[in-house]
């Protein structure tokens, strides 16, 4: 069963106690205060490594820049930016993945020859591919959207392929007792009962997605998404800790936004249809 | 001879090639006539389910000729001459019981309240009607078996093909769902193969039994039951009924271990 509720509790109970674990560390061996004294010292737990919860939420609400508006604007509008970039991408890859498992599906000799290629061009760190990209489309949204799809078509095509395999044979034969054109047993058979694996795949893609537009964004020399905002708190860290935790935090806030609305979707989508455990 | 709905000719069925050949079937000849109920019975690996996908075109002869309704396999299959019942009832999870009966509708271009109303009709013709809206999830096994039956029959084929359809439902159900097949088939008068190992099930249900023997499949005789119709409850305890048993069961008998003439013996 989905239950939204239940859900989010869930997740605000795991990160508060992220939070508390996160300032136990720092109780534990941060820097000195004038109040207290750690037992240890350790690296990593310095203000500079992990800056203060209180000081990363309180970043949100200084402004990034003098006189410039708040941080938590700056990223939320880069946060938008940003996932509309890996919107595109997701949509670009998840119909290039559907595409590929259709035509795979339809064809051995077609599956035989490009499966390895498909699986290579994952194997080629998309650091490597993006700068590509950037030149081959002049950078812009566009090249963005492209190196996100590339991050996101691969799921997609692999669960796709399985999920259009995945009727029973004697389901196709009653489909070919009916005399149905391969047409008609793709879109009533086939995609219909691959669905549950694309959703699966949709939910992996998701979250590449933001990664993709995050990394393509970097090449592309576009500032105004967060990969842009990344770079940028990453060069200025020493002066400003908080602000390049709060860009990942939103960053991650994306990420999970996007995963679950393919989740809701995925509810509405596959409703009606047997629950796992009745099977 | 016109009224032979399914004619097979010197069937032969070779799978495999090269050293793994496995004749599967040899020299069928089987005539169906027009709303017979033939049922094909042997030991497992007899072929039968073969000879059955042979008629319903799923599968080609390796030899012979296959006619049905005065045309090839494949026209027949293309004409939609067909409804197979499998024995899993093989239904899809995301349509509610009249989608699926509605999908070879679909596929044969119905408009769609012709469709509802002929899926509503099957349904009745099943005795389902008030399970329109469920999911097959949500059915007995049963009543999975018997949406599967209405959407064989939705678009009202001239044959109906059943690979062993009741083989894995319990005794009760399975007893209750033979009565229900001979209604549906006097009320439809459609000609039905029906496959099973069950020596009762094929006495009980049908006009004739094909007997057939093992590696390779041929057929031994074809029995006419002349048992009254309809049949009911009853039937089962006639003495002819067991009669027929018992020459069913002794024709596989005489074969099951290659010693022909054996059975004619046992009969005299």
């Amino acid at each position: 069963m989905f239950r939204p509720a239940r859900s989010v509790l869930s997740f605000l109970v795991v990160i508060s106690a992220l939070t508390v674990l996160w300032e136990v560390v720092k109780l534990l061996g941060g820097d000195p205060s004038e109040a207290w004294t750690p037992p240890f010292q350790w690296t990593v737990a310095s203000d500079l490594n992990m800056p203060h919860v209180w000081d990363i939420a309180a970043s949100f609400v200084e402004p990034a820049q003098r006189n410039g508006p708040p941080l938590g604007l700056v990223l939320v509008n880069a946060g938008i930016f940003t996932f509309r970039e890996a919107f595109g991408g997701f949509v670009f890859g998840a119909l290039l993945g559907l595409a590929l498992a259709i035509v795979f599906v339809h064809s051995q000799l077609l599956e035989r020859a490009l499966v390895p290629y498909v699986v290579a061009s994952q194997t080629v760190p998309i650091i490597a591919i993006a700068p590509v990209v950037v030149i081959w489309l002049r950078g812009g949204w566009l090249a963005v959207a492209v190196i996100s799809a590339y991050l996101t078509f691969f799921p997609v095509t692999i669960a796709g392929l399985r999920g259009l395999r995945s009727p029973d044979p004697r389901a196709l034969e009653l489909m070919r007792s009916y005399a149905s054109s391969s047409r008609d047993v793709l879109v009533k058979v086939r995609l219909p009962a691959a669905a549950p694996y694309l959703f699966a795949a949709f939910k992996v893609a998701a979250t590449a997605s933001v990664v993709g537009a995050i990394i393509g964004e970097l090449p592309s020399g576009i500032r105004d998404g967060l990969g842009g905002a990344i770079l940028n708190f990453n060069q200025f860290y020493v002066s400003g800790p908080p602000k390049l935790w709060a860009a990942i935090i939103v960053a991650a806030v994306v990420g999970i936004g996007f995963f679950a609305l393919v989740r809701v979707a995925e509810v509405l989508f596959l409703r009606g249809r047997a629950a796992p455990s009745d099977a | 001879m016109t009224l032979s709905v399914v004619r097979v000719r010197g069937v032969d069925k070779v799978f495999g090639a090269g050293a793994d050949k496995t004749p599967a079937l040899e020299k069928i000849d089987l005539e169906i006539p027009k709303g017979a109920f033939v049922s094909l019975i042997g030991p497992s690996g007899c072929g039968k389910s073969t000879l059955l996908r042979l008629i319903g075109d799923l599968t080609q002869p390796t030899a012979g000729m296959i006619e049905v309704n005065g045309k090839t396999a494949h026209r027949a299959r293309l004409d939609r001459d067909y409804g197979m019942v499998f024995q899993a009832p093989v239904l899809f999870d995301w349509r509610t019981v009249q989608g699926n009966v509605e999908l070879p509708l679909e596929v044969s271009a119905k408009n769609k309240s012709a469709r509802a109303d002929r899926a509503k009709a099957m349904l009745a013709l099943v005795e389902l009607t008030g399970f329109e809206r469920r999911y097959p999830w949500q059915l007995s096994g049963g009543m999975q078996q018997r949406v599967a039956i209405a959407r064989a029959l939705s678009f009202e084929p001239a044959i109906l093909l059943m690979d062993e359809p009741f083989g894995a439902l319990d005794e009760m159900t399975r007893e209750r769902l033979n009565l229900e097949l001979l209604r549906i088939w006097k009320q439809t008068g459609t000609t039905i193969v029906f496959v099973t190992h069950s020596i009762p099930e094929a006495v009980f249900l049908s006009t004739h039994v094909a007997v057939m023997s093992a590696r390779p499949g041929r057929i031994i005789e074809v029995i006419s039951v002349e048992l009254p119709q309809p049949r009911n409850d009853l039937t089962r305890e006639d003495e002819r009924y067991f009669g027929f048993i018992t020459r069913v069961r002794e024709r596989l008998r005489g074969h099951e271990v290659g010693k022909p003439g054996a059975a004619e013996v046992a009969a005299s």
